[in-house]
């Protein structure tokens, strides 16, 4: 979706400004988010793509007002939600009001060494030959889901040169939807900076993006 | 409930009190519902509060450094020579290493959210998530570097690497003059989180 997440290139916001000595979380509220979103992955049985489409999905305002852990926060409620797990009286009253939802597994202590240790490898077996190779000049597609895609809106409609091939990996844009992991080719395609940001920009910069392959163009 | 301090969120009607309130309320129907195990939160915030963090990208760099054989083999194919230390797992399956020059800089992004190498350098911090950080990297990186306090000379090339997918990245940045021979020990404490993700350069020796 075209939201406020998609930063790349928008003006206005400012500079960056370093927390020196930063704390791995500002707060005792924002360690509990954190891992409450790690821990409820398992019984919720959500995808990290359906994760991140119910953190973005939400209007612009909304989005540039809430911290980074208050998005993880209203993410996570959406998820629970949407199956059940909580209703919004529960959140409320601050106690369960409802029976629980019936769970295969939760996060027990002795697996959360494991679980993090395993992760979430994406890459799978292909399915069909890759159509580019290193070096093939590509063209993003110009297009604009109204659902989750990780193809940012600065490098639509522009060349680039293909320069990594990562094999395939799960496809965000079905993932996110429940529409299966449909896993596509994944390229690292690499874009002069003057061609995504004009011709009085600096010369010297170039940025890569990593496009699975249905965003891509051959040229 | 989890017995874990909250200030002043009786006293405080900020959002932030809302938001702790909200958590707090979460933490407990989830708890009551048997969804969560408070003990597996307390060891999920421990592990990345005390044990992955960029100490580990350090050590991932310093190799590198003093071997030339390793180098070779994390920039072929980095997630396996990173395991070799030990590193992997969560937000870091497929993770790339990419080399600083004499001639190039690299520097790391998620436009889109957060993406970072977790096993390799921990949590993001709060700049790398923030929009100024997301906005400017990929259209104004020197104007970045400059609020790192970092000036790069003009003619040496800036490629970003914008993590859009699964793939995670990590800066191998250039070993500082005079260091050549150095333990690995010793060169790990050169490497700074900042210069593994490319805003900021490795401490020089006699500075660490």
């Amino acid at each position: 979706m075209d939201g406020a997440h998609d930063m790349g290139g928008v003006a206005g916001f400012g500079p960056v400004e370093p927390e020196p000595n930063e704390p791995m979380f500002h707060g005792e509220w924002e360690r509990r988010a954190f891992a409450l979103t790690l821990a409820m992955a398992t019984p919720g049985r959500w995808n990290i793509d359906m994760s991140r489409f119910a953190r973005e999905n939400r209007p612009p305002d909304d989005y540039l007002s809430k911290t980074y852990y208050q998005i993880w926060l209203a993410g996570l409620e959406r998820l629970m939600i949407e199956r059940g797990f909580v209703a919004e009286d529960e959140i409320e009253a601050g106690r369960a009001l409802h029976a629980a939802k019936p769970v295969e597994h939760t996060l027990t202590p002795e697996r959360v060494a494991t679980t993090l240790g395993r992760g979430g490898p994406t890459e799978r077996d292909a399915t069909a030959p890759a159509r580019f190779k290193i070096g093939d000049r590509v063209r993003a597609k110009d297009i604009h889901p109204p659902t989750h895609t990780r193809l940012p809106q600065y490098v639509r409609g522009h060349l680039g040169t293909v320069e990594l091939v990562h094999g395939c990996h799960v496809y965000p844009d079905t993932n996110s939807q429940g529409q299966g992991e449909n896993p596509q080719w994944l390229y690292t395609v690499r874009f002069d900076g003057r061609d995504l940001w004009g011709e009085g920009s600096d010369p010297t910069i170039s940025v890569s993006v990593d496009a699975f392959e249905p965003y891509l163009d051959a040229v | 409930m989890s017995g874990h301090d909250h200030h002043d969120h009786d006293h405080d009607h900020s959002d932030l009190s809302e938001t702790e309130l909200r958590v707090r309320a979460l933490e407990t129907i989830l708890t009551e519902k048997g969804y969560v195990d408070p003990a597996a939160l307390d060891l999920l915030i421990e592990t990345y509060e005390k044990k992955v963090g960029p100490r580990n990208g350090a050590r991932v760099v310093a190799r590198a450094w003093a071997d030339p054989s390793y180098r070779a083999r994390l920039l072929k194919d980095a997630t396996p020579a990173i395991r070799e230390l030990g590193y992997a797992g969560r937000q870091g399956e497929h993770i790339v290493a990419v080399e600083n020059t004499a001639e190039t800089h690299n520097v790391v992004v998620c436009t889109l959210c957060s993406c970072y190498p977790w096993p390799v350098l921990g949590l993001p911090p709060v700049w790398y998530k923030s929009a100024p950080y997301r906005s400017r990297a990929v259209n104004d990186p020197r104007g970045v570097l400059r609020d790192f306090g970092v000036a790069l000379p003009e003619t040496t090339k800036i490629r970003i690497w914008d993590s859009t997918a699964e793939i995670r990245y990590i800066v191998l940045p250039m070993q500082p003059d005079g260091t050549k021979g150095w333990s690995e020990e010793k060169l790990a404490d050169l490497v700074t989180r900042d210069s593994m993700i490319g805003t900021g350069l490795p401490k020089q020796p006699g500075s660490a």
